[in-house]
């Protein structure tokens, strides 16, 4: 095998503007997660007939077909049938966003369940308002605990990314491709593309471990 | 003021209290004992509104807590309701349950603020009363994790006390607190027993405490009260053997 150190470093400056566009994916897609999960947990946890019944049929039926299908899905069945098109980017945002809020619900709700029932029975003989007892005493219990969880998450969310090659969205993955294709050296951009993903994640994974600890302190 | 008319209540099969009747008056301190099982802890559950009785009434100040009116019949109580009914009662638990992300302050002031609407600066003053009360005036910004099981308790009787209630539930307060801080607790209480006219309930294994400052004593045993009478009374003259021999086996225990 041959590898050119001139055509590594050329395919750089594409590959970096990649990752760029995976960053922010990741980043606006756990946001979306992170929020669509909790109220997720929230309709869940509250029991709302038939709403409850609703979200949690969605969620199994998110949780149980592939991510790659349900990026197609949104990107060619939305827009003929709502006449709303979205451009890759935000497919790619929408789709794992609540693809992993599915995810982030169960986390929350494990979060949630985890706070002890003498706070909520505090909290009742303390006469306090549903909402006070969710946004001031439960939610800052539940929510620093599933911090780790949650990074995680955003970790796998990342190395997902790629996946959203299938509809055009201008990723690492996607660059690396299309330097492959102006050059026909293929083995170098894959390979830097690999290393970037590394470089991010690794970084990341040992942050949430640290969380992990902290919260396992407290 | 509390009035517990046929009250029944199980958890599954187990039949925690059955057919209950008994009254409190205003201002009244009623201890209640008993051996574990009995169903105190049922009963200030019952009041607090943390659980349904299965059958019969509890009045409060004349209302019906687990039961509203609606035309000539009673019906389960809403959480509307209960909201408005709950005003008037106030709990301390035996696991203290302080709200671990809020500071001394904020555990105290939350509810009057949230709750009964008082303004931020009305409920702090009072706040920092109450903790000169209960003697932790120094300790108003302190976290609860940062407090001895002690003084966590006396945060939690001064946040129930914050919310003025017409009736204060105790629960074993001084039950998961190591000996050395029990005192502490007991001289609040003592305290708030003697200078307000607070409606108490206190369920406790503190004999001397239960004698030195009950108006009344209730020894409970397999759901029923079984003795009522005066400390003086319960304590050196029990109508029951029953009696008898629970107070002698938590005696010799201490």
């Amino acid at each position: 095998m041959d590898w050119s150190w001139e055509a590594a470093y050329d395919s750089i400056p594409l590959l970096l503007k990649g990752l760029l566009v995976t960053v922010e994916i990741t980043l606006l897609a756990s946001a979306v997660a992170y929020a669509l999960g909790l109220v997720f947990a929230l309709i869940r946890r509250t029991g709302i007939p038939v709403l409850s019944q609703a979200v949690t049929l969605f969620i199994e039926f998110v949780r149980s077909t592939p991510l790659l299908i349900q990026v197609f899905a949104i990107f060619y069945l939305v827009p003929p049938l709502t006449g709303f098109t979205m451009s890759p980017f935000v497919t790619g945002v929408v789709a794992l966003g609540v693809h992993y809020a599915t995810y982030a619900a169960e986390v929350y709700r494990a979060g949630i369940e985890a706070v002890p029932s003498g706070q909520w029975e505090a909290a009742t003989a303390l006469n306090l308002p549903r909402s006070r007892v969710w946004t001031a005493v439960v939610l800052p219990q539940a929510v620093p605990r599933v911090v780790p969880a949650l990074g995680n998450y955003t970790i796998s969310l990342f190395k997902e990314v790629p996946l959203l090659l299938g509809i055009g969205v201008l990723d690492v993955l996607n660059r690396a491709k299309e330097v492959g294709a102006e050059t026909f050296r293929v083995v170098e951009p894959y390979t830097l593309a690999g290393v970037l993903f590394l470089l991010v994640s690794l970084p990341a994974s040992i942050l949430v471990r640290r969380l992990e600890r902290r919260a396992a302190h407290s | 003021m509390i009035r517990f008319s046929q009250v029944a209540k199980s958890y599954g099969d187990h039949v925690v209290l059955r057919d209950l009747d008994f009254t409190v008056a205003p201002g009244e301190f009623v201890s209640l004992i008993g051996p574990s099982g009995s169903g105190k802890t049922t009963i200030l559950r019952l009041l607090m509104t943390l659980e349904k009785v299965d059958g019969g009434t509890i009045e409060v100040c004349g209302d019906y807590l687990s039961h509203k009116k609606r035309g000539e019949k009673l019906v389960p109580a809403d959480e509307k309701y209960l909201r408005q009914a709950r005003k008037r009662i106030g709990m301390v638990f035996q696991q203290f349950n302080l709200f671990p992300n809020m500071n001394v302050l904020r555990n105290i002031t939350e509810a009057p603020i949230h709750s009964l609407g008082v303004t931020r600066d009305e409920a702090e003053a009072r706040a920092v009363e109450l903790l000169e009360m209960v003697g932790l005036a120094d300790k108003k910004d302190a976290h609860p994790t940062q407090l001895s099981g002690g003084q966590q308790q006396r945060v939690a009787i001064a946040r129930a006390l914050a919310m003025r209630p017409d009736v204060l539930l105790l629960d074993e307060v001084t039950s998961a607190l190591d000996p050395e801080l029990v005192a502490d607790v007991l001289r609040v209480l003592r305290e708030i027993a003697a200078s307000t006219d607070i409606t108490i309930l206190c369920v406790t294994h503190e004999m001397q405490f239960a004698r030195d400052v009950s108006d009344r004593v209730m020894m409970f045993d397999q759901g029923q009260v079984l003795e009522d009478a005066t400390p003086d009374k319960l304590f050196n003259d029990p109508d029951h053997d029953r009696t008898r021999r629970f107070l002698k086996a938590v005696i010799d225990r201490a």
